[in-house]
């Protein structure tokens, strides 16, 4: 760690990872005063950050538990959320080597910034490193913030200053740099409306759960 | 919020990050799975993102949460950091709250 501090080259890594962490982690706070305007109790929004630890899947499980949500319906379209994780391990698994217990530990950090900011370094040495200090940064913050958050949100009305809209408007800025292409412009769009079509009639959570059928437009090369 | 579904999703998100990195590991999957798993974000998250902005239960209706979303999505396209769209987007929707 200190020789890489000393090398030019990693170091550079060092600070952009950082960097990221930091700013990722802050984002934390937005979820912890969510979390608890919505219903949950500050050591439930910090078991979250904790021990789910990845962002979209916790918005998801609370926005839908808030709305009046089943468990069940909560659960399907969060673990849908949870499921890309396991495709950035697959991309990871290359560049992670090790023991079996330092791959279960960096199970856990692995999620979008932590793979993204690997997937743009070129050396392995770089990627390793930058996975590391990304994911790790990002832990703590996030939960740091999660619990300010926390603590903050329990001592003001939310809907006085907005707070209700920091979630959906947190999912747009997740969403606006995956709509690269056509298709995933079209798959957005398609998800959009089969929620809004059955908001009034299917059960609450269930249209969010449903519009996860628009991925099957990506069967077709 | 339940602990029950806090556990439930501890447990399904940590399954899925080990199910990726240490049990299949570099094995290659179908790319037609590959392609439909990326998209799961692109579907999901703009349903959060209406249900979040128009939905009372299951009523759709157009009100202060859907100028701060607008602002928000604007910010999103002129490519302000995250931070900066969410505060956007809370402030708008304080700011109608506020004054209608």
């Amino acid at each position: 760690m200190i020789e890489a501090w000393r090398e030019p080259r990693t170091r550079s890594v060092i600070i952009a990872s950082v960097t990221l962490g930091v700013a990722v982690g802050a984002f934390g706070f937005t979820f912890g005063v969510g979390a608890v305007s919505s219903g949950s109790t500050v050591a439930q929004a910090c078991a979250m950050s904790l021990l789910i630890f990845t962002g979209a899947t916790q918005f998801s499980a609370v926005t839908v538990v808030a709305a009046g949500g089943s468990v069940a319906s909560a659960l399907g379209g969060a673990l849908l959320l949870a499921a890309r994780n396991g495709v950035y391990g697959l991309a990871m698994s290359r560049r992670l080597t090790g023991s079996l217990g330092r791959r279960l530990f960096a199970a856990q950090l692995t999620i979008d910034e932590s793979t993204a900011m690997s997937a743009a370094q070129t050396e392995p040495d770089e990627q390793r490193l930058a996975f590391w200090i990304t994911g790790a940064t990002i832990y703590v913050f996030w939960n740091l913030g999660t619990l300010l958050g926390a603590l903050a949100g329990t001592a003001i009305n939310p809907l006085t200053y907005g707070l209700d809209v920091a979630f959906p408007a947190a999912f747009v800025a997740m969403l606006w740099p995956l709509l690269r292409d056509g298709r995933a412009r079209l798959v957005a769009a398609c998800g959009a409306l089969i929620c809004l079509v059955l908001i009034p009639f299917a059960p609450i959570g269930v249209p969010v759960l449903a519009a996860s059928l628009a991925i099957l437009l990506g069967v077709p090369r | 919020m339940t602990w029950t579904l806090i556990i439930l999703l501890a447990l399904g998100a940590y399954g899925f990050k080990v199910l990726g990195l240490v049990v299949i590991g570099d094995r290659k999957l179908p790319p037609v799975l590959d392609r439909c798993l990326a998209l799961i974000p692109v579907a999901l998250l703009p349903a959060l993102i209406v249900s979040g902005t128009f939905s009372v239960g299951h009523h759709l209706q157009i009100d202060a949460r859907a100028a701060g979303v607008g602002a928000a999505v604007i910010a999103a396209w002129r490519k302000a950091p995250l931070v900066l769209v969410i505060l956007i987007g809370v402030a708008v929707t304080a700011l109608v709250r506020a004054i209608t």
